[in-house]
């Protein structure tokens, strides 16, 4: 037994990533090691810079827009939005009111979308694969709906500075409309899954707490922020389109753990859908684009206009000299911020939870490293 | 490779070698060909298109493919988004991790010429050929999973055609 006291444990280092299957894309993470507690973890990002802020200097502003969707790839409209709004604040636009209703369907049918990805490679993570390859079966109905206006599935490049790129057609109303009817009972059909499963709670509960004053502290917005217990939405706190004419529920958790963060994200899937609902059923006639100077010089000056995206607040921080392209762009992507608490939060727990933990954040490495 | 060293020592004895090597080179590619596994490994957006290739709707499954998590299980890369200045190095060490035979598919005008990237970006490379071998170039941006399938159906032909004594 004295033998065991002069033996001595030394920490050491794990590199995980840039290619580990449940970091979600090229993030590496240093994790300091105690055995196989986590005593320290440093983001190591940069492994998709592509350098878009400076790549718009060099554009006229509507050539940004198809950037904006290779930021946050899961939610391209969110990313479209937050950018033609800036713009269009910047430059004193107004959208008819059509293509307001046409941006909160795309952008809420967006939110479901990347919302059913994040839940599919969620449970993934956490060995199971049955919520995977359903989410993945609703998504393609999202997808399916967006091919039909946009053309295509993944990266729209659907919203204009003053409107939409096409308007909705009569089918898609029609089928918009089923899904969102089917896809109420499909929530259910998850939450039988995962909710109230044991080895899910197991692995969830309790575990990777973040404290009300540190997800402040540390500037988190969207799900992550609302799991511990702040409700701060931007959709209602400072609402843009038409997000003040509907009525819809912020979900806000209580502790701040995993399950917690998985609650309120499948909360706003249904409250996504609610809203869907609302807007189709709401959808003025008219115009969906008002018309814009091909080479759009907005005065001299600088905006902002933040978004709520599946992720939290994603927002452009437009400087304009009064030329055809931005003179700056700085971009605010909700996964940066929602990221750096991870070396507070993953302290003292095994490397088996950081994947859990990591898988809660939801983070996407294109708006990370831009 | 114990089987491929007998059938060199089968093929010097016998002096019309070249029929049991057909042979041979059919059976080993029908199998190389139906299942190809590929590398867990996204980039960007196309790695959300290669997801869903491999769920429920478009079931990759079917042709043999299933994805591992470390390339030392792989056959097969498919290279699906932006290659940086960061992470081609990291590509090159995985791509020299992988067991030879081994395949390479860059999905996606990104991983092709630097896509979208191509002008004015000062940190993607202009291609993941300019790091690795390309066997199958996919066009698109992202490519719809049907353009994916149709890749991997062509690597499946191309993998056919191949010989054991030379590649």
């Amino acid at each position: 037994m004295n033998d065991l006291k002069n033996l001595k444990t030394e920490e050491y280092f794990l590199s995980m990533g840039p290619q580990h299957p449940s970091t979600h894309g090229v993030l590496r993470l240093i994790l300091k090691l105690d055995g196989e507690i986590v005593t320290g973890a440093t983001p190591d990002i940069g492994y998709l810079h592509r350098g878009l802020e400076k790549i718009a200097e060099n554009r006229a502003y509507i050539q940004i827009i198809p950037f904006t969707d290779r930021l946050d790839y899961l939610s391209s409209m969110s990313g479209n939005l937050a950018f033609v709004l800036t713009v269009e604040k910047l430059a004193g636009i107004a959208p008819p009111p059509r293509a307001e209703y046409i941006r909160v369907i795309m952008a809420e049918l967006n939110r479901l979308a990347s919302h059913l990805i994040w839940l599919g490679t969620f449970s993934l993570d956490l060995g199971a694969v049955t919520p995977f390859l359903y989410c993945f079966r609703e998504r393609e109905k999202i997808l399916d709906l967006f091919e039909m206006i946009t053309g295509s599935r993944l990266t729209y490049n659907y919203m204009r500075i003053g409107g939409v790129a096409a308007d909705l057609s009569a089918q898609f109303i029609k089928d918009a409309a089923a899904f969102i009817q089917d896809f109420k009972f499909r929530v259910a059909e998850y939450e039988a899954l995962l909710t109230q499963n044991p080895i899910f709670l197991a692995r969830t509960k309790n575990v990777g707490i973040i404290k009300a004053d540190k997800a402040i502290a540390y500037g988190l917005t969207g799900p992550m922020l609302r799991a511990s217990g702040i409700s701060r939405d931007n959709r209602r706190d400072f609402p843009y389109a038409i997000y003040d004419k509907l009525s819809f529920d912020i979900p806000a958790g209580t502790v701040g753990d995993c399950w917690d963060r998985y609650a309120v994200r499948v909360r706003e899937m249904r409250e996504s859908a609610k809203i869907v609902e609302q807007a189709l059923s709401g959808l003025p006639e008219g115009n969906f684009k008002t018309k814009v100077p091909l080479s759009l010089k907005p005065p001299a000056g600088e905006s902002y206009a933040p978004v709520e995206s599946p992720r939290g607040e994603i927002g452009f921080y437009l400087v304009s000299n009064g030329t055809a392209k931005p003179y700056r762009l700085k971009i605010r992507t909700p996964s940066f911020c929602n990221l750096s608490i991870i070396s507070h939060v993953i302290k003292g727990w095994k490397v088996a939870d950081v994947v859990a933990i990591l898988g809660t954040f939801d983070v996407v490495l294109g708006e990370i490293d831009r | 490779m114990d089987l491929a060293q007998d059938v060199f020592r089968y093929v010097e004895k016998m002096p019309g070698g070249n029929l049991i090597l057909t042979t041979t080179d059919s059976l080993f590619n029908w199998a190389k060909a139906n299942s190809l596994w590929y590398l867990l490994f996204g980039l960007k957006c196309c790695a959300i298109e290669m997801m869903a290739a491999g769920a429920s709707r478009y079931d990759l499954d079917r042709l043999g493919l299933m994805f591992r998590a470390s390339p030392r299980q792989t056959d097969l890369m498919i290279v699906a988004g932006t290659v940086t200045a960061k992470m081609a190095p990291r590509i090159r060490t995985l791509w020299e991790q992988m067991a030879e035979p081994r395949y390479v598919i860059a999905m996606g005008s990104c991983a092709i010429t630097g896509g979208a990237f191509f002008y004015d970006s000062y940190a993607a490379i202009k291609g993941v050929d300019e790091v690795i071998p390309v066997d199958v170039y996919i066009p698109g941006c992202p490519p719809r999973p049907e353009a994916l399938i149709e890749g991997i159906l062509k690597l499946q032909e191309k993998i056919k055609k191949e010989s054991l004594t030379k590649r």
